[in-house]
């Protein structure tokens, strides 16, 4: 029999998955972009909502609607980022704080007038339901498949960043736009492509999220909290930062909550001001 | 070398002083000695590391090595503000101002800094009439008391020029290192720049860095020449140009600067 | 050129420093609720309260431009300073004042040391951190702070002994709009000061600051602690004018809330905070009937219109029209 701090960590670890898949857009499109968008969870959400529309009105299966979360956010989002960001890329932190924050309010409001205040319930197929048990220590499956997840898409960034023409156009743009865009590279494109597949993760996430943490109109700003923080503890720009800080951050959060629970999120922010006054730009941050 | 010996008449100095991003050698020990009262220029290719001595030596850049010496005081680990209360201060290339001051509010910022009278949050800054007078005179100098209150970013810019110039004087300097000051001003209004310059009091040490040899040789009493990161060599105006060596090195890495 | 006159270069800054018409207007405007709403008069002490509360930020965030998330913390400190003290201590109003001042002034000079370290994206997430960090303790320090139940037992003894805090806000408007009134002459003063220039100089170029010999972290961590000495105040007042404390007090919310006012009215700009606080409170006060999520819609949309047209907020907007139109 394994004690309970095994489940205890697992929990934690899917956890961490989940902030790693809501959160990595976040981090490489802030990189890249010095934009802050505290929008990110409100295309977090809408990915949520779709999944939930998709399974609950239209009855489809839940990992079909997945990749149409991905989808719809990706497509908002870009239509945003022409629209509106796009003009703030040059502007003070200050003003891209406010147009975001304006945007997650006005994400939270209309969610509320479609779905209500309420809690979407979510059906998972049979197969993501109940839990394995490894000596003792259950292990739900929908965490597992979650993990498988989340690696997965850790895996394709890696590569996608690495190995390919676009990621190499990512990577020459966040290190030094002036020299991407001398080198012929169409750096507006790289942005809005970027910010599309970043704000698509968010949308995978929030339909992932779903199952764990529910989805109600204050996603917006509750999950914006823990993303901010990975982001910032993890190191913009960094995709290995974010997973670290993801793990750091998801399993802090889970253990706090099992063994003092009356710390309540005490923990999570007291581990991102030491992280932060230690090493401003973050754990892998370059800056 | 035409430089004074003794460390008394020598306003500021550097000693191995080195420095490099990554593998790229930005600054390779650099000894330099500027005498009290200096009129040098500073030349070299682009990206040879002028600008960057410039912020190792005003602190803006920590070096890996070496010491900064400003009037016998080893002055390498101050903060760049104690610098500059120590008489060291320096102009930007690409313009560094306060877009929505105006240049009176500016230079008596500075100047209030300066006196040590920027704390006091309960008087009103009106009131210090020896700073707002001295703020004016400086600007009156650079003939820019007619644009005193307008606002900096709606000055032309060769008068943004002469701007960054009154700040750094605006600190009473004892030492000034002047990085291209007539940067992106046309030719025809670069010389009114460099007369300024020239006009400056024979007490305070110089240290330019010009593009433009006709201004160099004109207004510079000694030329140091600086390539890749290294001090390639310096003399007199008549010994440097007539060193076939710099005219190889300047002449042809400007081709594909 | 906007001035032919020869002027002084002293006559000139000295002018820019005097009061305008409109200013004496817009005091003497703060007294019409006693006449004229006299059942609005505690909805004018919550917007004068409010609208201190703004100034406050306003001083670090629209003239130092230093970006705060999290300015409650600071409120907080001094809604439940100065209800624990009446509690505890005793009620004499002003006495709880100070101390409400005092305590989040040495929390505020505490963590000016962090704050002033940090700049962009790192510094808004550290004045995030700290404010829920802040709203965290109050929340779970139940003995102390009552928690989420809110705190029980205030009690605030009559204004010098005579004017008790009545049904109507009668007094309660009169001694916020008060505080108001003294510390936004403190403020005008500051921000008339070499420090206030100081101020404006580190947020028009921070990089150049050292270059003139300037410590621009020193400037921080002192407006810093000024500033949240006032959110204290601020606190204090709601704290001895409701006879309550919550964690509302010290919430994001309310956080988030200023920010969106100080940006609303114009940041940068004394009557800025004051302005916004003011149309902000209003607009809720008649909006009370629709559900709070529904009020955020529209607050996002203020906000999205504000950045994309009205950069410098309302009075911003004004000041340049008001420039184009006197130039014809
Ligand atoms: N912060 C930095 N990080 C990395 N490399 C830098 C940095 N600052 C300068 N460099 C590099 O150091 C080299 C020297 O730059 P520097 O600005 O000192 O040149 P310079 O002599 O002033 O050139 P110019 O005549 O164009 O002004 C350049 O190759 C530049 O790219
Ligand atoms: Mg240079």
């Amino acid at each position: 029999m394994l004690p309970p701090i095994f489940g205890v960590l697992f929990d934690g670890i899917a956890y961490g998955m989940l902030l790693f898949v809501l959160s990595v857009g976040l981090s490489v499109t802030l990189g890249l972009m010095n934009f802050v968008n505290l929008a990110h969870c409100a295309f977090a959400m809408l990915g949520g909502y779709v999944t939930v529309t998709l399974v609950n009105i239209f009855g489809w299966p839940f990992l079909a609607t997945l990749p149409v979360a991905f989808v719809a956010a990706a497509v908002t989002s870009v239509v945003l980022e022409r629209l509106l960001y796009r003009r703030l890329y040059r502007a003070s932190d200050l003003d891209q704080v406010l147009l975001t924050i304006g945007l997650a309010f006005i994400s939270v409001s209309v969610a509320a007038y479609i779905f209500g205040t309420i809690q979407q319930p979510i059906a998972t197929p049979a197969a993501l339901r109940g839990s394995f048990d490894f000596f003792g220590i259950g292990l739900g499956k929908y965490r597992l498949f979650l993990i498988g997840i989340a690696l997965l898409v850790t895996l394709a960034m890696v590569i996608g960043l690495e190995y390919t023409r676009f990621g190499a156009q990512v990577r020459a743009s966040v290190d030094n736009q002036r020299m991407a865009r001398g080198l012929g590279i169409d750096v507006d494109w790289t942005f809005a492509s970027t910010f599309a597949l970043g704000s698509g993760l968010a949308g995978l996430g929030g339909a992932l999220a779903i199952e764990i943490v529910g989805l109600d109109p204050n996603f917006s700003f509750t999950y914006l909290v823990y993303v901010l923080i990975v982001v910032s503890v993890g190191g913009l720009g960094s995709i290995a930062g974010s997973f670290a800080a993801a793990m750091l951050i998801g399993v802090s959060d889970i253990a706090g909550k099992y063994y003092v629970p009356e710390l309540g999120a005490f923990l999570i922010y007291l581990v991102m001001v030491v992280v932060l006054m230690w090493k401003p730009a973050g754990l892998f941050g370059k800056r | 070398m035409s430089a004074v010996d003794n460390n008394a008449g020598i306003a500021l100095a550097t000693r191995g002083l080195s420095r490099s991003f990554g593998s790229l050698v930005v600054a390779r020990d650099i000894e330099l000695n500027l005498p009290v009262g200096a009129r040098y220029a500073l030349i070299g290719p682009n990206g040879a590391g002028k600008t960057t001595l410039i912020n190792l030596m005003t602190g803006m850049l920590p070096p890996n090595q070496g010491q900064i010496i400003l009037g016998g005081e080893d002055i390498t680990a101050l903060s760049p503000q104690a610098r500059v209360k120590r008489g060291l201060a320096r102009t930007f290339q690409i313009n560094s101002l306060f877009a929505h001051l105006n240049p009176l509010e500016a230079v008596t910022l500075a100047v209030c800094e300066r006196r040590g009278i920027s704390s006091r949050f309960w008087q009103n800054v009106a009131v210090n009439k020896d700073a707002i007078e001295e703020a004016y005179e400086i600007l009156a100098k650079l003939k820019l008391g007619d644009v005193a209150y307008q606002t900096t970013r709606e000055l032309p810019y060769g008068r943004q020029r002469l701007l960054e110039i009154a700040l750094a004087l605006a600190t009473k300097p004892k030492v000034l290192l002047l990085d291209e000051p007539a940067a992106g001003v046309p030719q025809e209004e670069s010389g009114d720049i460099f007369e300024v310059v020239a006009g400056l009091s024979n007490d305070l040490t110089l240290l330019f860095i010009e593009h433009d040899m006709h201004v160099v040789f004109r207004f510079a009493t000694h030329i140091i020449v600086l390539v890749g990161g290294a001090v390639f060599t310096e003399g007199s105006p008549a010994e440097i140009s007539a060193d076939p060596g710099v005219r190889e090195v300047y002449l042809g890495k400007r081709h594909h600067g | 050129m906007a001035n032919p006159t020869p002027l002084t270069p002293q006559g000139y800054l000295l002018a820019r420093t005097r009061w305008h018409p409109l200013e004496i207007l817009f005091w003497l405007a703060t007294l019409l609720p006693f006449l004229v709403f006299p059942n609005y008069l505690s909805l004018a002490s919550q917007i004068a309260i409010t609208a201190l509360f703004a100034l406050s930020l306003d001083i670090i965030l629209g003239y130092a431009g230093v970006v705060s998330l999290g300015h409650a913390a600071f409120f907080g400190i001094g809604a439940y300073s100065a209800a624990i003290f009446s509690k505890h201590v005793w009620g004499e109003p002003f006495s709880g004042l100070l101390v409400a001042a005092a305590l989040a002034g040495l929390f505020g000079y505490a963590t000016s040391f962090i704050i002033s370290r940090f700049r962009h994206l790192p510094l808004i997430m550290i004045t995030l951190g700290l404010g829920l960090l802040a709203h965290e303790v109050a929340n779970s320090a139940h003995w102390l702070t009552g928690g989420s139940d809110g705190f029980q037992g205030v009690s605030t003894e009559p204004i010098f002994g005579l004017f008790r805090f009545d049904l109507y806000g009668k007094t309660a408007y009169a001694y916020s709009l008060a505080a108001l009134f003294i510390v936004f002459l403190c403020a005008r003063r500051l921000i008339n000061s070499p420090f206030g220039l100081a101020l404006r100089g580190i947020r028009e170029n921070w990089n150049r600051m050292p270059a003139i010999g300037a410590d621009s972290r020193a400037h921080i961590r002192k407006a810093y602690t000024i500033a949240a000495v006032i959110a204290g105040i601020c606190g204090a007042l709601l704290t001895q004018t409701t006879n309550s404390a919550s964690l509302e007090s010290i919430s994001f919310q309310r956080s988030a809330d200023v920010l969106v006012m100080l940006v609303l009215g114009g940041a940068g700009r004394l009557y800025g905070g004051l302005i916004g606080a003011a149309i902000f409170m209003i607009a809720r006060d008649q909006f009370s009937g629709i559900a709070p999520q529904y009020w955020y819609f529209w607050i996002g949309i203020l906000l999205v219109t504000v950045v994309m047209l009205l950069p410098n907020g309302i009075l911003g907007g004004l000041s340049k029209l008001l420039g184009r139109w006197s130039r014809k």
